[in-house]
């Protein structure tokens, strides 16, 4: 009983990472119909500007705990969302119209170059990072096995919960989530209502690198360690959690995340931790083959 | 009447069709202008030069300012021609965003003066009063043009969900809440029932009338065209083959040649 809690408690964590990465895996392809595979590269990035965040901190000597953590996320969010920005400006905008395997393969492109521009400027070698926050409030305790929620699990959590919800509610009630949704379902329409879809567009993938890096820094915090290929895994399960959920949908994305999270935390505490990647990726494969518009994905009325 | 627009040996390609041959017309200011033509005549194609949703391959379209200069349209993005230029249209298969309810469709098509009220979205986010008083106005000018078209009751319903009729007039509701100078409708009477249609004819005469609006509409529905336009042009094959008020279009007989087909000589002899 206790055992299982404390994997909830995990897997909601590892979700809510999921999640957020997702999200931005199911914008982009709301918006402009492909699947951005440099997502898990922004997410990485977004790790690794907020270790450097931190090593700056500690270098200047800006103390409280709270203040790097602040500090750590703001950077990290700020510059991410520029690499973003950029990636949409340099290796999709220009094939906007083209075939739609020449962006996919633009994203597989932009991902190598990402994942070696931070190897050869950062180093190969994992970046560790001190854990900033430990202890947490134990829930449960029976002999020698105590439930724990730790500081950092809990933090990942309510920061994940208030960052989706900001984000609803920007979608939902905003002029800026309007003119997003307008774009998504009818761009050229949109168009000639005056919005700048182009804009949107980048403001789409702003949002989507600066969800991600709040999920890199939130991994530091829980992890503490980083190197340059942590995108790769963590962008193709968020991927999974985006289709999981329904690709298109952010609640979907959202959902999803947690799934995975799940289904992942549980799998290798119950079954075997070798095989968590299969287990997720055989997700992938069952919701594709049975589900392909996923959970909370509509189906795609091909319009005549 | 002063033209509003001015379309200038207009020519629109497609590989090796000529959608559009040269094509010249005026608008007129403040009044009702009907695009008229069998199937396949170029009128569409027209509508989709006009909006910047095709490049034309040669010619101009020219817009004329209030001060008297003028302003080529002609290599101008959509989304600026709806925004500088203030044209907007409606399509004949209706384009609502069917996901969103009529009020936010309404809204969407008011996001550039939200845009800048909210410093691009930044004061959006923070609620500032100067944005909260755009999105007021935004809301009360929708619900203006909701009330004026007998949509109040179905405002927050999904526009998708809405019968056809109704969709037609939503699709108006949000061009004009686009605030146009000119505002373009291709086909509005397409799918109507003879009460629609006639409630159609008093929106648009009140449109002109009442909001100095400049319209163009594309129509095959002639008992509309007859009674709403001041001003028929008549296209067949991309060219222009006559215009001029309703009553003398309708003696043309270019224009009925158009539409009837030529008589058969042989035919005529025997």
């Amino acid at each position: 009983m206790g055992y299982a809690l404390q994997q909830l408690i995990n897997g909601l964590t590892l979700g809510a990472m999921y999640g957020l990465i997702a999200i931005g895996y199911t914008m982009v392809y709301g918006i402009i119909g492909m699947i951005n595979f440099a997502h898990g590269e922004i997410y990485m990035i977004g790790a690794f500007l907020s270790v450097l965040t931190y090593v700056l901190c500690t270098a200047l000597g800006i103390g409280p705990t709270p203040l790097v953590l602040l500090a750590m996320l703001f950077v990290s969010v700020a510059f991410t969302a520029l690499y973003g920005w950029a990636v949409e400006r340099i290796a999709y905008r220009p094939l906007r119209g083209a075939p739609r395997l020449a962006p996919l393969i633009s994203a597989i492109g932009m991902s190598i170059f990402l994942q070696n521009y931070v190897q050869l400027t950062q180093g190969a070698r994992i970046k560790s990072v001190p854990p900033l926050w430990q202890g947490g409030v134990t829930l449960w305790s029976a002999d020698d096995f105590r439930v724990t929620f730790g500081w950092a699990q809990l933090t990942v959590v309510v920061v994940t919960l208030i960052v989706m919800a900001g984000f609803a509610w920007m979608i939902t009630r905003t002029s800026f989530g309007r003119q997003q949704r307008a774009c998504e379902q009818d761009p050229k329409m949109a168009a000639l209502l005056g919005i700048d879809v182009d804009r949107t567009i980048s403001l789409t993938f702003i949002l989507g690198a600066a969800l991600a890096a709040v999920a890199g820094m939130m991994a530091v915090l829980q992890y503490g360690v980083i190197d340059f290929s942590i995108g790769f895994i963590a962008g193709i399960k968020a991927f999974t959690a985006a289709v999981l959920g329904g690709i298109g949908s952010i609640p979907g994305a959202m959902l999803g995340g947690l799934l995975i999270g799940l289904v992942e935390a549980f799998w290798s505490a119950y079954l075997s931790p070798e095989y968590k990647d299969v287990a997720t990726f055989s997700i992938l494969v069952l919701v594709l083959l049975f589900r392909p518009t996923g959970l909370l994905g509509k189906p795609d009325v091909e319009k005549v | 009447m002063t033209p509003l627009l001015t379309v200038d040996r207009l020519v629109m390609r497609f590989g090796g069709i000529t959608a559009i041959d040269g094509l010249s017309l005026q608008v007129p200011r403040g009044a009702i202008t009907a695009v008229i033509g069998p199937n396949g005549a170029g009128k569409t194609t027209l509508f989709n030069c006009l909006t910047g949703f095709y490049r034309p391959s040669a010619g101009r379209i020219l817009l004329h300012e209030d001060d008297g200069s003028e302003r080529d349209l002609t290599r101008l993005k959509g989304h600026r021609i709806a925004r500088e230029a203030r044209i907007v249209r409606t399509f004949q298969n209706i384009r609502l965003f069917g996901g969103m309810t009529v009020l936010e469709n309404l809204l969407v098509a008011q996001h550039h003066a939200l845009a800048q009220a909210s410093r691009f979205a930044l004061a959006g986010l923070l609620h500032t009063p100067g944005y909260r008083r755009a999105e007021r106005e935004a809301l009360e000018f929708a619900r203006r043009w909701l009330a004026e078209l007998g949509l109040t009751a179905v405002a927050d319903t999904p526009a998708g969900a809405l019968p056809y009729g109704t969709q037609r007039r939503v699709e108006i509701a949000r061009a004009l809440c686009a605030r146009p100078r000119l505002l373009c409708l291709d086909e509005p009477a397409a799918g109507l029932n003879p009460r629609e249609s006639a409630e159609l004819n008093v929106l648009l005469t009140a449109l002109r009338d009442e909001h100095g609006l400049t319209l163009l509409f594309i129509e095959h529905d002639m008992s509309v065209v007859m009674n709403v336009s001041d001003h028929v042009v008549v296209m067949n094959f991309g060219r222009k083959i006559a215009e001029g008020p309703p009553e003398a279009m309708r003696r043309d007989p270019e224009v009925i040649r158009a539409y009837l087909g030529e008589e058969d000589e042989e035919a005529a002899d025997a």
